[in-house]
């Protein structure tokens, strides 16, 4: 019995389904959202043991990690930032087109975890926006799954519209990005 | 583009190509900028530094126990190796002397540990070939060993394992039960694993002959692990500066003989091989000793039972000075090293009498053997520096610390 | 394994061939510690290169420490090991004054190019003859060298740490 996605809410009829296209194209992204695993550390081999069989994280859509940013929806950013590879993530965060979601799996990418020193960012949140943070040092492969399914949530309920309203220009030029 | 000049003064131009931090195979971060002619590389040069956590710095600011977790994050596809590895450092220090199944305990979970580390760095090897299978097939061995580790500690991947003296709690009957179904079922997973690579035309073309390198230049460049004894020489710390009761075991060192990746991936192999055959020896000596020691008596560093602090006057106080950290240790220099995953960890402790280290130095291998790197992709081509880079074994949180 | 040397034959051996240079030793936890003249480092490292008897061929590890109360506030230590003979054994040159400056290793060992780049970021100490002294591990633009004693740990940048959740 395989299970297919619920369809969105809408009047249906013979040949014929009217509904929100915003719904419509939310259930299709958030479930192609195609990672970019930026994988520094510790928290990279768990990403691995969370790809792998056991755990399976392509059943959720994500069958292509791609290394190229230009083909990527999902910057998964995996493992502490020091300060001199915060210009190298901000540049791959710009090159990624809209719409882009950013994960920070770790404490160390969340808050610069255990390393309070003078050479790790405290937090990928000063160089790029984040939508959603995973604790845990490294968290387990079930935890970085329920990261990924609240983005799926964030995609779903995306209005088309938000990424080019005044909110969205007013949040990236917080960080001096257009 | 750039321009060199060649031996009969010709000026060729060459492009320039960054293999830059962010990594398509998930090695680690750490940058390469290329001088390519066509595909061949003329000249690398490397920069490291993009995940530099400032440790040793760190490691001057805690208590003992508490740099255990930092150590974790150095190899950290190995973590037992090096949280054992410092253990041992400060009981050298300490003098103290752990009884003998902590001895044999140590060792199954140091080789575990060993087994784990090689098992990402060849199926590694094969992903960035190519070949996805290898990968996907041993790693759900990997989350064998990580069930194992779970049962003894309680983490998977940065165990923060053992205690000073010995270990936290006693093994239950589970970790022995678990042990012998990964001691059964592991063997044969490895050899058809084996059986996908090793005589694999393919496999074989790309690897053999690919970031050669000598025995005396490696010697000269440090190199130690795996990368040396597939040059040709067979130093192992295990056996030259047995540490942990490893004299008493019996194991044999793979040895490679042209220091290519080829050698690296079969002196992998072999070790994998060694390290099963130590854990065997091991349980069975854990057998025969009494089954309730797992720690060493030493009141001062080792916490002591709960019972005893609400009961002792002594124990609380013990107690008390352990978790706030303020146990001094006597003043000196100690230098000690491990086999870890990749060669020779050696951890170097200068304590000045107080309660955190004066100087912590980590010997890295890592950081000793990448400076081999250009030396050894000069002349290839761009895809032998890949597969070159991921036979070495770096591992980036190791690279920079 | 046995070691076919002895901290004092070794020991022997290099204050008959250095004499004054070899200014104090000291023998703990097995490992022979020998404090010399920093002038002389590269004539130590040589001779025990060449030497037939000793092979001391192998550079495990090469570092620096920060005294600030001592005169002579900086302290190359190098590691080295006849992997022949199965011995180790440990080097401390001192050095001082507002640029400490050292010679350079590798003219006798390769691996000691980046470890003592390493020491240079970390400490400041100069290696004359080294083919390319500048930052491994920092950043470039970085002024300070971070593990002497006087520098903090925490990033003293920052504005978001609140004093009195951390008790300051």
């Amino acid at each position: 019995m395989v299970n297919i996605e619920k369809a969105p809410e809408g009047i249906e009829g013979p040949g014929f389904m009217a509904t929100n296209l915003d719904q419509v194209i939310g259930l299709a992204r958030k479930n192609s959202l195609w990672p970019l695993p930026f994988a520094t550390s510790c928290c990279g081999i768990e990403f691995m043991a969370t790809m792998a069989s056991t755990y399976d994280f392509s059943r959720f859509g994500s069958e292509r990690p791609s290394f190229s940013p230009r083909q990527a929806d999902l910057l998964m950013v995996m493992g502490t930032i020091a300060k001199k590879m915060a210009p190298v993530l901000r540049q791959v965060y710009e090159q990624m087109a809209e719409p882009k979601w950013v994960i920070a799996v770790g404490a160390c990418a969340s808050s610069g975890g255990v390393f309070d020193t003078y050479s790790v960012l405290q937090g990928i949140d000063e160089v790029i926006p984040v939508d959603v943070y995973v604790p845990g040092c490294p968290p387990r492969p079930e935890q970085i799954i329920d990261g990924f399914l609240r983005i799926q949530d964030l995609a779903a309920n995306e209005p088309l519209t938000r990424r080019s309203s005044e909110e969205y220009k007013r949040l990236l030029a917080k960080y001096d990005m257009k | 583009m750039s321009h060199i000049e060649l031996a009969n003064s010709e000026v060729k131009e060459t492009t320039t190509l960054n293999l830059g931090p962010t990594h398509p195979a998930t090695h680690g971060v750490f940058q390469n900028v290329l001088e390519v002619d066509g595909e061949r590389i003329m000249s690398a040069e490397p920069t490291i530094g993009y995940i530099h956590r400032a440790f040793e710095k760190l490691a001057e600011h805690r208590p003992f126990y508490q740099i255990t977790p930092i150590t974790d994050r150095l190899n950290y596809c190995s973590s037992p190796i090096n949280n054992l590895g410092w253990h041992m450092t400060v009981e050298k220090l300490l003098k103290l002397q752990t009884p003998k199944r902590v001895d044999y305990m140590r060792i199954v979970v140091m080789e575990l540990a060993r087994i784990s580390d090689h098992l990402i760095c060849n199926s590694i090897l094969g992903v960035d070939t190519g070949a996805f299978t290898g990968f996907l097939y041993v790693f759900q061995q990997r989350e064998k060993i990580y069930d194992i580790f779970e049962e003894i500690c309680g983490a998977r991947l940065t165990t923060n394992i053992g205690r000073i003296g010995g270990f936290e709690r006693n093994w239950n009957e589970n970790v022995f039960k678990k042990l012998d179904q990964f001691m059964i079922e592991f063997p044969k997973v490895w050899k058809e694993f084996e059986g996908l690579f090793n005589r694999n035309r393919i496999f074989m073309d790309r690897t053999i002959g690919t970031g050669p390198i000598s025995a005396e230049r490696a010697l000269n460049y440090g190199f130690t692990g795996p990368n040396l004894r597939a040059a040709g020489v067979d130093y192992d710390v295990r056996v030259h500066s047995p540490y942990s009761s490893y004299e008493e075991f019996e194991f044999d060192i793979p040895v490679g003989q042209n220091g290519d990746t080829y050698d690296r991936f079969m002196v992998i192999n072999g070790e994998v091989w060694e390290s099963l055959k130590i854990i065997e020896q091991a349980i069975d000596k854990i057998k025969k000793e009494p089954a309730d020691i797992y720690h060493a008596e030493a009141s001062h560093i080792y916490l002591p039972k709960k019972k005893e602090v609400y009961t002792s006057m002594e124990a609380l106080i013990y107690h008390f000075k352990i978790i706030m950290g303020e146990v001094n240790a006597p003043a000196g220099e100690v230098y000690h090293s491990v086999e870890g995953g990749n060669g020779e960890l050696g951890f170097y402790l200068i304590s000045d009498g107080g309660r955190t280290p004066y100087r912590l130095h980590f010997r890295r291998p890592s950081f000793i053997y990448y400076q081999a790197y250009p030396e050894m992709i000069k002349g290839g081509l761009i895809s032998d520096a890949i597969v070159t880079m991921s036979s070495l074994n770096v591992i980036a949180g190791e690279l920079d610390a | 394994m046995e070691s076919t040397i002895t901290n004092e034959v070794f020991l022997q051996k290099l204050t008959d061939k250095f004499g004054d240079a070899i200014i104090s030793s000291v023998e703990d936890y097995g490992m022979l510690t020998v404090t010399a003249d920093s002038s002389k480092n590269i004539d130590i490292l040589n001779y025990l290169f060449d030497e037939p008897s000793l092979q001391v061929q192998f550079m495990t590890d090469l570092t620096g420490v920060h005294y600030p109360e001592q005169e002579l506030a900086f302290c190359v230590v190098y590691h080295l090991h006849s992997l022949v003979n199965n011995y180790r054994v440990r080097f401390k040159f001192f050095i001082g004054g507002e640029i400490p400056t050292i010679a350079s290793a590798t003219s006798v060992y390769a691996t000691a190019n980046w470890m003592e780049r390493e020491t240079y970021d970390f400490f400041g100490i100069i290696f004359e003859g080294h083919p390319d002294l500048r930052r491994i591990l920092n950043v470039d633009e970085m002024v300070a060298f971070p593990l002497r004693k006087e520098f903090p740990l925490e990033d003293p940048n920052r504005i978001d740490k609140k004093d009195y959740y951390f008790g300051r």
